[in-house]
């Protein structure tokens, strides 16, 4: 594993993109979207007009308009921003796609705070806990656009429900082999650090020179327990979560995985308590919320 | 599965066999079949305008009925069991905890359900997806859906009438049942919104089969169209 410089595609691009090519080369697959993102879906809606939908600004149609596709036998991607997607038109995906039992893709951008300037109405830290609530929904946080691709050419092969969120800030991390397991990136004996998706760059940063195992996670539901007991065996009990949104996400599922095991754990990721009213850019509130290096490394040392 | 373990009376497929039907459900001795606003207009689509049966429920080129006013479902199961879909020995048991038949209907659990509906507002949407998906595929299949003049208080169906009219869903028709039941009504409002986004729109008696079929029937090119069953007023 190296930490490498190369400046990747664009997480939005590589969405567009790959979202592009599935529906050219796949009759069944079909493209909504609210009109956020348009202009990444290429010749899209001039190759299959019919299977790719723009709704205009009608998110609640949007999420039921890609479950009737569903219902009709085509596999939808469905996308906007994560705020638009998943918490103004929560009831739809619940029922739309969960109680009618159909499958499809949604995929968000915009994530806890691309949108830094936009302010709180375009940020959206809950909702991957919110698609938590909900039985059969697999969840995957890609960290590269290299990942964006993988995970979207997988979830739209596999069936099933599937949550996609894309977010501009990248790992920058040559992962050696995407899976839907955690991956061990780093060996050690003072306790095991789970990095999902974006964060692995910092965390690596943060935990440089320490004891300790480091997992990469691009995809957080189905929750790989098998992965966490494992690496918990061969170290100390001592557990930290970094997620890229609302902190403590995840930490039911440490808990379920290790319900046997005595442990420690610390689960980082975006604030709970307050809402942070401030502008500025993605780095200015990765730091607010205590999730740049220096930050990670302050709060790892302590909890250690 | 259910269905072959059962016994008993074929369905007969007749109207007047419906009040009884509703009767296993009410435990009244002879329901009122003019009690329940949907019953006419659902019964009318079962019997002479949508092309779907018991033996074509997994067909991808079956008419699709989506009734998106769950609430009151006694009329739906009655049609369903009349037609064959369901036995009727599934009524007198409805909503108890071993029955498929719930206060709403739930379309995982009953052959020949199109969508679980209960929460409204969700079926007219689903609906344009759904007849959007079957145009993208080449089906001559056409969707239609139920919905109650109180539920179009519901936002989300402006959203999907709206694009529904952008994108010339021919086959997608829209039934309204308007008992009069929504607060702050307007006289002649719901035709009026449709027609505004340029949906062809017809109003009939909605007790009146013949009324009802002609208008499901009446179908015109490049446009989704809206047919506001009118009966009496609830209560």
């Amino acid at each position: 594993m190296t930490t490498i410089t190369t400046i990747f595609a664009a997480t939005r691009e590589t969405f567009g993109a790959t979202a592009t090519d599935l529906v050219r080369s796949h009759p069944q697959v079909a493209l909504v979207y609210a009109e956020i993102s348009g202009q990444f879906f290429g010749d899209a809606r001039t190759a299959a007009p019919d299977r790719v939908i723009n709704v205009g600004i009608r998110e609640q149609l949007l999420v039921s308009v890609g479950a009737g596709l569903a219902l009709s036998g085509l596999r939808p991607i469905v996308h906007t921003f994560a705020s638009f997607l998943v918490e103004r038109p929560f009831e739809q995906v619940k029922l739309d796609f969960g109680h009618q039992d159909v499958g499809g893709v949604l995929v968000s951008t915009g994530g806890s705070f691309d949108i830094a300037a936009g302010g709180r109405t375009h940020q959206s830290p809950g909702d991957v806990a919110l698609i938590d609530t909900l039985p059969g929904w697999s969840i995957h946080i890609p960290g590269s656009a290299r990942e964006v691709d993988i995970l979207l050419r997988r979830a739209v092969a596999d069936g099933g429900r599937h949550y996609l969120r894309v977010e501009e800030h990248q790992h920058g991390v040559e992962i050696p082999e995407s899976s839907t397991r955690f991956t061990a990136l780093r060996q050690g004996a003072r306790g095991v650090v789970i990095a999902v998706g974006p964060t692995l760059g910092d965390v690596l940063d943060a935990t440089a020179g320490l004891d300790l195992t480091v997992l990469y996670a691009s995809t957080i539901r189905p929750f790989d327990r098998v992965g966490l007991r494992a690496a918990v065996e061969g170290s100390t009990p001592a557990v930290v979560l970094v997620e890229p949104y609302l902190a403590g996400t995840s930490a039911r599922s440490v808990s379920e995985a290790l319900v046997d095991r005595p442990h420690r754990l610390l689960a980082l990721g975006t604030d709970r308590e307050h809402e942070l009213r401030r502008y500025g850019t993605p780095d200015e509130h990765r730091a607010a919320h205590g999730l740049d290096a220096s930050s990670l490394r302050r709060s790892i040392g302590r909890f250690l | 599965m259910n269905q072959l373990l059962t016994t008993g009376p074929p369905p007969t497929g007749r109207y007047d066999d419906l009040a009884g039907l509703m009767s296993l459900m009410t435990g009244d001795e002879k329901h009122s079949a003019a009690a329940t606003s949907t019953l006419d207009v659902i019964w009318v689509l079962y019997d002479r305008v949508l092309d779907v049966s018991p033996e074509t429920v997994a067909d991808p080129d079956r008419d699709r009925f989506l009734l998106s006013k769950g609430h009151g479902p006694m009329a739906y199961y009655a049609v369903l069991v009349a037609k064959g879909f369901i036995p009727a020995d599934w009524l007198p048991t409805w909503a108890t905890f071993d029955s498929p038949l719930g206060q709403h209907p739930d379309r995982v659990l009953v052959p020949g359900v199109e969508i679980g509906s209960g929460s409204l507002g969700h079926g007219l949407p689903l609906a344009v997806g759904v007849a959007l998906g079957l145009r993208a595929q080449g089906s001559p299949a056409r969707t239609v859906v139920l919905v109650g003049d109180a539920e179009l208080d519901e936002g989300s169906n402006a959203e999907g009438l709206e694009l529904a009219a952008a994108t010339g869903l021919d086959s997608l028709t829209v039934v309204v049942i308007d008992n009069h039941s929504s607060s702050y009504a307007v006289p002649g409002r719901i035709a009026e919104r449709f027609r505004a986004q340029g949906w062809h729109t017809r109003t009939v008696d909605g007790r009146d089969h013949d009324a009802v079929a002609a208008a499901l029937t009446d179908r015109r090119t490049g446009v989704p169209r809206v047919v506001v069953a009118d009966v009496e007023e609830k209560y």
